[in-house]
């Protein structure tokens, strides 16, 4: 056991799961999250992509900066921080959000769980801790960090709800999209929400970390007969890409990092003008996005379905006259829908739907550099949608 | 009148009553909501004691605005001034004083080379003092803008500066920043000279002589348009100045009302809907300006929930610590300062012997203590008008400093003994005064953050330097009156130009007021 004054001497923290995770990943691949360290994939991306997509995936998501917001005004203060109207969020809902600077530009997106009266949980990719506190003048909140204290597995795909079920957790099957509930689990309790990463059927689960192992070993149990497989971060990673989920970093820039300002991008922008709720009391960035709105934006997150094969990573877009018009950000070849799909970055007025635009793909074979034209459809809505994402309750796997 | 919602003006304070007048005379119907039980804010006509009345906190106007005084005919409303065109009377512990006006040394152990100098460093500041002058009638410019009018004053701004010359605008440029003490040690050899100088750019500031930004606020000063009233002191005291307004501001139909304290200002569907009072009365608006100054409106009546965060960061991070106290002593007969003819002893008389006198005044403040050698600017107001006490008494008004806000230990403790050594230095310059003493009354920036509702006490409701001047007071992003949501303006000291009984704040937001139709 490490002293606490020590703890400088480990630099990168390894995830309650750790024994479990490194045990599981043959690989042995890993990158760096934040404090942590996570597997990139455990066995084979395309095989733990193909579990996730027909039977389950477990990914830890421990290293998810957690942040707790209580106090009376806490209400108050997330709705001034989010652009999303949060006084209908009940008890045990989740919304996903995001959050701007005063310029309206997107700092980071997340999850907030309203876990009981009152009490919330911010989860996000970006520290916010700072930004929290500084908004936080004028409001009788508390704001802590609780990323450590938390430990937390995604089990997404088509089976499951049928693993949770196996586990014991009764009552999983009415648990509706972005609800949430509390479960016992041996000798614990476990709080179960049903939100993801994946665009698919699937859940995320909280725990204590001092037993993030035991529920490690019993949903194994429990999901042997319904192919269950650890997942690392490239097959999230498809997955993602093919919900059309954007990415901090990858997507947009988040506003406190940018030092160039035209770097940045607003929520009507990033195509979530349905988080932004003129109609509500103020919420920061308000008047920035209010005078975007009646004037126009200068960039539109698009979706590509991209022609041919080749992932369209990095690629500029073209329009139909050959100027430069944006850039994807994030690519993947898409097994479920067959198709070389994108995220891009387009200037305005491009990027409607339906409208062909072309990328610019640079590919090597065998150490050398092709170039495509690849010509590529505005798709209006995700890419992958299944109904079995909202279904409740949810078929029996 | 009309069915429409009044605009509501919070404050009865000079500025707040210029605002009211000017709206009113527009045709808007306007209710000014004081939270004293007298008008006037910190531009006041007090009673000492019975019988006796004085100018409780502000005690000269070298800075009313000349527009407010014509166009809202303060002179009809009763405005007098008792004198105009004070002389500043440097204070010599060693012997015969030192007076001066705004362009000669008129007497005084000084050398000839120090009397040319003067004419020359007069004219030259009056001429920069000119270009902030010509900044303050308008809103200032913006930094950044997307309306190509916007950009109109920061063209004025350079263009004001350009026009100065070459060898005047590198001076201009140089200079503004500086400290005054190394300005004035360029200039004279005289170390009364110099202190009497550095003096009137520290009034009211938490600055001392060797600080930057002293040059700034030494134009500031000098800027007032009333070149033709120079210092003034009006008959009746300073409350004459806001009677006048009020008087000018109820012809026009303004509905005046005191001991009404607003507690809150009322924020619905993105915009001002009302004020609710301390009484919890609920007074509708659309339009509500504000004379109180910047954090208590925008952080306590508004909320830091209706503005952005980093927006609300900066107001909360505005600089408006207090260091100006006021002693107001009412005296058997007249005061005899030693080296001052009593002809002179009804100019505006100072105590600050030297620029390093002065700095180091300033030196306890910054560690949360008094000085125990304060600078004072003294007036006896008495001499000129005796409609304040009766013959045989007489009233001296001191400003002060320094006196910080946030006293170590606190004021409850330290205010006795801080003035007993007032009325000791008091004594060294006036032998005797103490026996004359009837009554005395000491206001520290605490008090007047109490009785005069000014967050900090400071007397200019924010501190006074470049960093919150121009477009940057009270902070970048609200330089131009209107506040993030709509309806709410501010019209105080806190905004553009700044503090000094000027009235011009209040006069430019009612336009920009006008200019939106609210």
């Amino acid at each position: 056991m490490m002293r606490a004054r020590d703890h400088y001497q480990q630099v990168v923290k390894h995830t309650p799961f750790h024994a479990r995770t490194s045990a599981a990943n043959t690989l042995n691949l890993w990158h760096r999250w934040r404090d942590y360290t996570v597997s990139d994939a455990y066995f084979d991306v395309s095989l733990e992509y193909t579990a996730l997509r027909n039977a389950c995936a477990v990914f830890d998501l421990s290293p998810m900066t957690k942040h707790r917001i209580e106090g009376p005004d806490a209400l108050a203060f997330l709705d001034r921080l989010v652009t999303r109207d949060l006084s209908t969020l009940a008890p045990g809902r989740v919304a996903y959000c995001v959050w701007c600077d005063d310029r309206g530009q997107v700092i980071d997106d997340g999850t907030i769980f309203h876990l009981s009266q009152g009490v919330y949980r911010l989860c996000s990719q970006e520290r916010q801790l700072e930004w929290l506190a500084r908004s936080a003048l004028g409001f009788d909140v508390t704001l802590t960090e609780e990323t450590h204290e938390v430990a937390a597995l995604a089990l997404q795909g088509p089976t499951s709800a049928a693993v949770l079920k196996r586990l014991g957790l009764a009552g999983i099957a009415t648990l509706k999209p972005f609800a949430m509930a509390t479960f016992v689990l041996g000798p614990t309790s476990l709080l179960v929400s049903r939100t993801g990463f994946t665009g698919d059927l699937g859940y995320e689960l909280w725990i204590d970390p001092a037993h993030a192992e035991y529920l490690w070993d019993r949903l194994f149990e429990a999901g042997e007969l319904h192919g269950l497989k650890p997942m690392g971060t490239h097959a999230l990673d498809m997955a993602r890409i093919e919900a059309g989920f954007i990415q901090a970093g990858v997507d947009f820039l988040p506003a406190d990092r940018a030092v160039r300002t035209d770097r940045t991008r607003s929520p009507l922008e990033l195509d979530l003008a349905w988080l932004v709720d003129f109609k509500k009391a103020h919420f920061n960035g308000r008047g920035a996005l209010l005078r975007e709105h009646e004037r126009g934006s200068r960039y539109r997150l698009v979706r590509l379905d991209v022609e041919g094969n080749k992932p369209a990573k990095d690629a500029y877009v073209y329009d139909d006259r050959r100027r430069v018009i944006g850039a994807v950000t994030s690519s993947v070849w898409s097994p479920m829908t067959k198709a070389s799909i994108a995220l891009a970055s387009v200037a305005q007025p491009w990027g409607r739907p339906e409208e062909t635009l072309w990328a610019e793909i640079y590919y090597q074979k065998e150490l050398k550099w092709g170039r495509a034209n690849a010509r590529c459809r505005v798709v209006p809505g995700p890419f992958f949608d299944p109904p079995r994402r909202r279904q409740t309750p949810p078929a029996d796997f | 009148m009309t069915d429409t919602p009044p605009v509501v003006v919070i404050g009865a304070g000079h500025n707040g009553l210029v605002a009211a007048a000017y709206l009113a005379r527009a045709g808007r119907r306007v209710i000014v909501l004081e939270a004293s039980d007298d008008l006037g804010g910190t531009a006041v006509t007090r009673a000492l004691m019975p019988g006796v009345r004085a100018p409780v906190v502000a005690h000269l106007a070298p800075l009313l605005d000349p527009r407010v005084l014509k166009d809202l005919a303060l002179a009809r409303h009763g405005l007098v001034f008792a004198r105009t065109q004070l002389r500043s009377v440097a204070l010599n512990p060693a012997g015969e004083a030192l007076v001066l006006d705004d362009e000669h040394i008129l007497s005084g152990p000084v050398g000839a080379a120090d009397h040319d100098a003067y004419v020359r460093f007069s004219a030259k500041m009056r001429r920069f003092a000119d270009v902030l002058g010509a900044q303050y009638g308008r809103a200032p410019p913006r930094l950044a803008w997307d309306r190509w009018r916007d950009a109109w004053p920061a063209a004025r701004l350079g263009l004001d500066i350009r026009r100065l010359g070459r060898e005047d605008m590198r001076e201009f440029l140089r200079i503004v920043t500086m400290a005054i003490h190394d300005l004035v040690n360029e200039y004279f050899d005289s170390d009364l000279l110099k202190g009497a100088i550095v003096a009137d750019a520290l009034w009211g500031t938490k600055l001392g002589s060797r600080s930057g930004n002293t040059v700034f606020t030494y134009l500031h000063r000098l800027s007032g348009q009333a070149r033709e009233l120079g210092v003034a002191l009006p008959r009746g005291g300073m409350g004459a100045i806001t009677e006048a307004l009020a008087s000018s501001a109820r012809e026009a139909g303004v509905d005046i009302r005191v001991s009404s304290r607003v507690r809150k200002i009322n924020v619905s569907a993105g915009r001002i809907s009302g004020v609710v009072l301390e009484s919890g009365e609920v007074v509708p608006a659309a339009t509500v300006l504000s004379s109180a100054d910047p954090k208590q409106t925008l952080l306590a009546l508004l909320g830091a929930r209706h503005l952005d965060v980093e927006l609300a960061q900066r107001v909360h991070h505005a600089r408006g610590t207090g260091t100006t106290a006021k002693l107001n002593l009412v005296l058997d007969g007249l005061p005899r300062f030693l080296g001052v003819s009593e002809v002179d002893l009804g100019e505006r008389l100072l105590l600050s012997p030297s620029s390093l006198y002065a700095d180091e005044a300033f030196n306890p403040a910054k560690y949360r203590e008094y000085s125990r050698a304060p600078i004072m600017e003294i007036t006896v107001p008495t001499v000129h008008d005796h409609s304040l006490a009766p013959t045989d008494c007489h009233v001296l008004s001191a400003i002060v400093q320094y006196a910080p806000h946030d006293l170590e230990g606190g004021w409850a403790q330290a205010r006795a003994s801080f003035e007993i050594m007032l009325l000791e230095t008091l004594e060294r310059h006036a032998p005797g005064i103490r026996q004359q003493l009837r009554h005395s009354q000491l206001l520290t920036p605490e008090d007047l953050e109490r009785d005069f509702h000014v967050t900090g006490g400071h007397w200019h409701q924010l501190e006074l330097s470049l960093d919150q001047a121009l477009m940057l007071r009270p902070v970048a992003g609200l330089a131009q009156y209107r506040m993030p949501v709509e309806g709410l303006y501010l019209c105080g000291a806190g905004a553009h130009p700044g503090g000094g009984v000027m009235g011009t704040a209040g006069r430019n937001a009612a336009r920009v007021v006008l200019e939106d139709g609210a």
